[in-house]
């Protein structure tokens, strides 16, 4: 029999398909080895339109910029002034996201709690309640309230300097915590009441409250208890930013948390991670409108998070009408996390230095996200603490590099028109007129 | 005894008295009038003070109470004694939704009926109703007694981790993952104490103890349909 070769015909050359991927063909694979979903930690890894499609046009004739290094450019911001006795006075506008105990080791947390410290910053308890390390190390410690309530205390609230009522998160929203059996050792388990060595599942829902007139209820309540002193935060996910802001603030938050699908988690099924939520472009000029419409921008502060990594987008939040912003996953690359130096340890849990985000298994060679006391031992809390500084410092200098390009005082001053967008998609999504254009999609007027 | 006309004083100022009272105040006995349903009333207390409201309470009267005991003479709204860590709130009417939710410690006794979702995601504390409760009570319960001298609705310890339950009537439906257990000694110890510290005479050779099966613990594909 004679094949095509044989015959002198050219082949074609091997042809990946564009639907079926390599990464969608493991996927298929795996499912049909295992039985069960994949879970993993970090955010949605897929490409998506994010603030590098966004540039600043810096100055010009109409806009004279500020002397780098000489006149001043302020990062301070005042978090929950509107109804707390005792705002929140931050030298920088990024805050270190919740991450529980639980997720991450005590280390780490204590970790996250000296850089944030250092660099004039807050940090965030997680779904697990608050640890001692924690707040010791913490000048400034927003204290989480989940669905879960695991190791919720009212002595705890009361150290806490603000308190953020855990909605949704941008990962998963409309989804719960999940903290597998490896990674609930002693310690965790007696902090969450729960058995050793169990699936921990976390609610998502909370159990004593539902819905908008709720909430209010819920925040008055937790004003009571805390004697009004401390600002309230509600943190939701990239779900509906207009109207979930719009009822946050009805309901009588001090700020408002909004967390777009890039934000990462400790753990949850891939395909909650990569197929629900908005990205955090397309959410923040909603979220913005929505505290416009309301009266209430700069009265009640709005914090960004999910895929912040540099000073730049920090710069570009801002811009868009952004008070902070929040990293969860970037403090933990600048703490060690998918360093390559474990690169050997990775490629033995069959994956690579930036690629590994098996962190529900505890196994995490860095020492991070781990409860085994002995991968724990790799992480040194002090130089992780001054990493992790020495990061935020870069960022804000970054940032302030733009605003005084930029010719502004206050990275507050920033404002949408030192933007374009370099593609439609971005465009559209943040209302930045496309490069080289003084047109958006869904600009009023243009028909379009 | 202290007495506070809530109307006249309001919220703030009547739970900041209660707040300013320390370990070893002599203000020991407090009366709250005029609660009108109002919400947040005698919440995150932490004092050997006793407090009753006259009339009917509103969300979260007695949350996350510590050490003191709180007396509502009345029905008492959603959310009462949630997170409760110690002490004892004692309702004379019925309890709305979601009592003593995720409630750490403490006892919370009704003498009426207590709605749906009693004791959810409980962790630790007792709870004990003379009269029936609602569905989904217990749900994602860890630890802690519900005893029940009624019957209970459907769904009862849906998910539930390591909490007891007590019912001495009938249960419309487990949840998943909740089922029959046998009533130890140590169970009619246990009981014996919570119905004389609630202050019922119910026999708790009656009841039917109810706790969690333990399957669900760690994920397995083949219970799939239960998650």
């Amino acid at each position: 029999m004679t094949n095509d070769r044989s015959k002198g015909i050219p082949r074609t050359t091997p042809r990946q398909s564009a639907t079926f991927s390599q990464d969608v063909n493991s996927d298929i694979r795996r499912a049909a080895a295992t039985g069960i979903y994949d879970i993993r930690g970090g955010g949605a890894k897929r490409k998506l339109p994010t603030f590098d499609d966004l540039l600043f046009m810096g100055a010009s004739i109409s806009r004279y910029p500020l002397e780098g290094y000489r006149e001043k450019c302020d990062t301070s911001v005042t978090i929950g002034g509107l109804h707390a006795e005792n705002p929140i006075h931050l030298d920088i506008p990024i805050t270190i996201a919740g991450m529980s105990f639980g997720a991450l080791s005590g280390p780490a947390k204590e970790a996250l709690g000296r850089g944030a410290s250092a660099a004039g910053t807050s940090t965030t308890t997680g779904d697990g309640g608050m640890t001692p390390e924690e707040r010791g190390h913490s000048s400034k410690l927003v204290y989480q309230y989940l669905p879960s309530r695991y190791g919720m205390n009212p002595d705890d609230l009361r150290k806490a300097d603000a308190i953020e009522i855990v909605v949704g998160q941008g990962a998963k929203p409309g989804g719960g915590g999940m903290l597998l059996g490896q990674k609930i050792s002693d310690r965790v388990a007696a902090m969450r009441n729960l058995p050793k060595g169990i699936d921990q599942r976390s609610a998502c829902r909370h159990p004593d409250w539902t819905g908008p007139d709720d909430l209010e209820i819920k925040i008055l309540e937790l004003r009571e208890i805390t004697g009004w002193k401390v600002p309230i935060y509600v943190k939701v996910a990239g779900a509906r930013p207009y109207y979930d802001v719009t009822l946050a603030v009805k309901a009588g938050a001090d700020a408002v948390v909004l967390d777009g699908m890039q934000g990462g988690t400790a753990a949850t099924q891939d395909v909650f991670i990569e197929h629900v939520g908005q990205p955090t472009l397309a959410i923040i000029r909603p979220a913005v409108q929505a505290l416009q419409d309301l009266g209430m921008h700069r009265k009640v502060q709005l914090i960004l998070s999910g895929g912040i990594r540099s000073g730049a987008d920090v710069a570009k939040a801002m811009a868009l009408g952004a008070d902070a912003v929040a990293i969860g996953t970037a403090a933990l690359i600048a703490l060690g996390d998918n360093d390559p130096k474990w690169e050997a340890e990775y490629n033995e849990l069959g994956t690579t230095a930036g690629a590994y985000d098996d962190w529900h298994e505890g196994r995490d060679p860095a020492g991070i996200t781990t409860q085994d006391p002995e991968l724990m031992k790799r992480f040194d809390p002090i130089e992780g603490g001054r990493r992790l500084k020495n990061y935020l410092k870069v960022m804000t200098l970054e940032a302030q590099t733009i605003a005084r390009a930029c010719g502004k005082n206050h990275l507050h001053n920033l404002e949408p028109e030192d933007l374009v967008a370099l593609t439609m998609e971005a465009a559209a999504m943040a209302k930045i007129p496309l490069a080289g254009t003084d047109w958006y999609p869904g600009k009023p007027g243009t028909g379009f | 005894m202290q007495t506070i006309d809530l109307t006249e004083t309001g919220l703030r100022e009547t739970n900041k008295m209660l707040h300013a009272q320390a370990a070893n105040t002599n203000q020991t006995v407090w009366t709250i009038e005029n609660a009108k349903g109002a919400h947040a009333i005698a919440c995150g207390l932490d004092a050997p003070i006793e407090v009753t409201v006259k009339g009917s309470t509103g969300y979260y009267c007695g949350g996350m109470n510590q050490q003191a005991t709180i007396n509502i003479h009345g029905s008492a709204g959603p959310g009462t004694g949630e997170n409760i860590m110690s002490g004892k709130i004692v309702i004379e009417g019925d309890a709305s939704q979601y009592l003593g939710a995720t409630g750490h410690g403490g006892l919370i006794v009704v003498k009426g009926n207590a709605s749906s979702r009693c004791g959810i995601s409980m962790k630790g504390v007792n709870i004990v109703v003379q009269g029936n409760i609602g569905h989904m009570s217990a749900f994602m319960g860890q630890s802690g007694n519900l005893v029940v001298c009624g019957d209970a609705g459907d769904a009862l310890g849906d998910s539930c981790y390591e909490a007891r339950f007590f019912v001495r009537g009938k249960v419309k439906s487990l949840g998943a993952d909740c089922e029959k257990k046998e009533m130890r000694p140590e169970h009619i110890a246990i009981l014996t104490e919570l119905l004389a510290e609630a202050g019922f005479d119910a026999k708790p050779e009656e009841f039917t103890r109810y706790g969690s099966a333990r399957k669900l613990y760690n994920f397995d594909v083949d219970n799939a349909a239960a998650y």
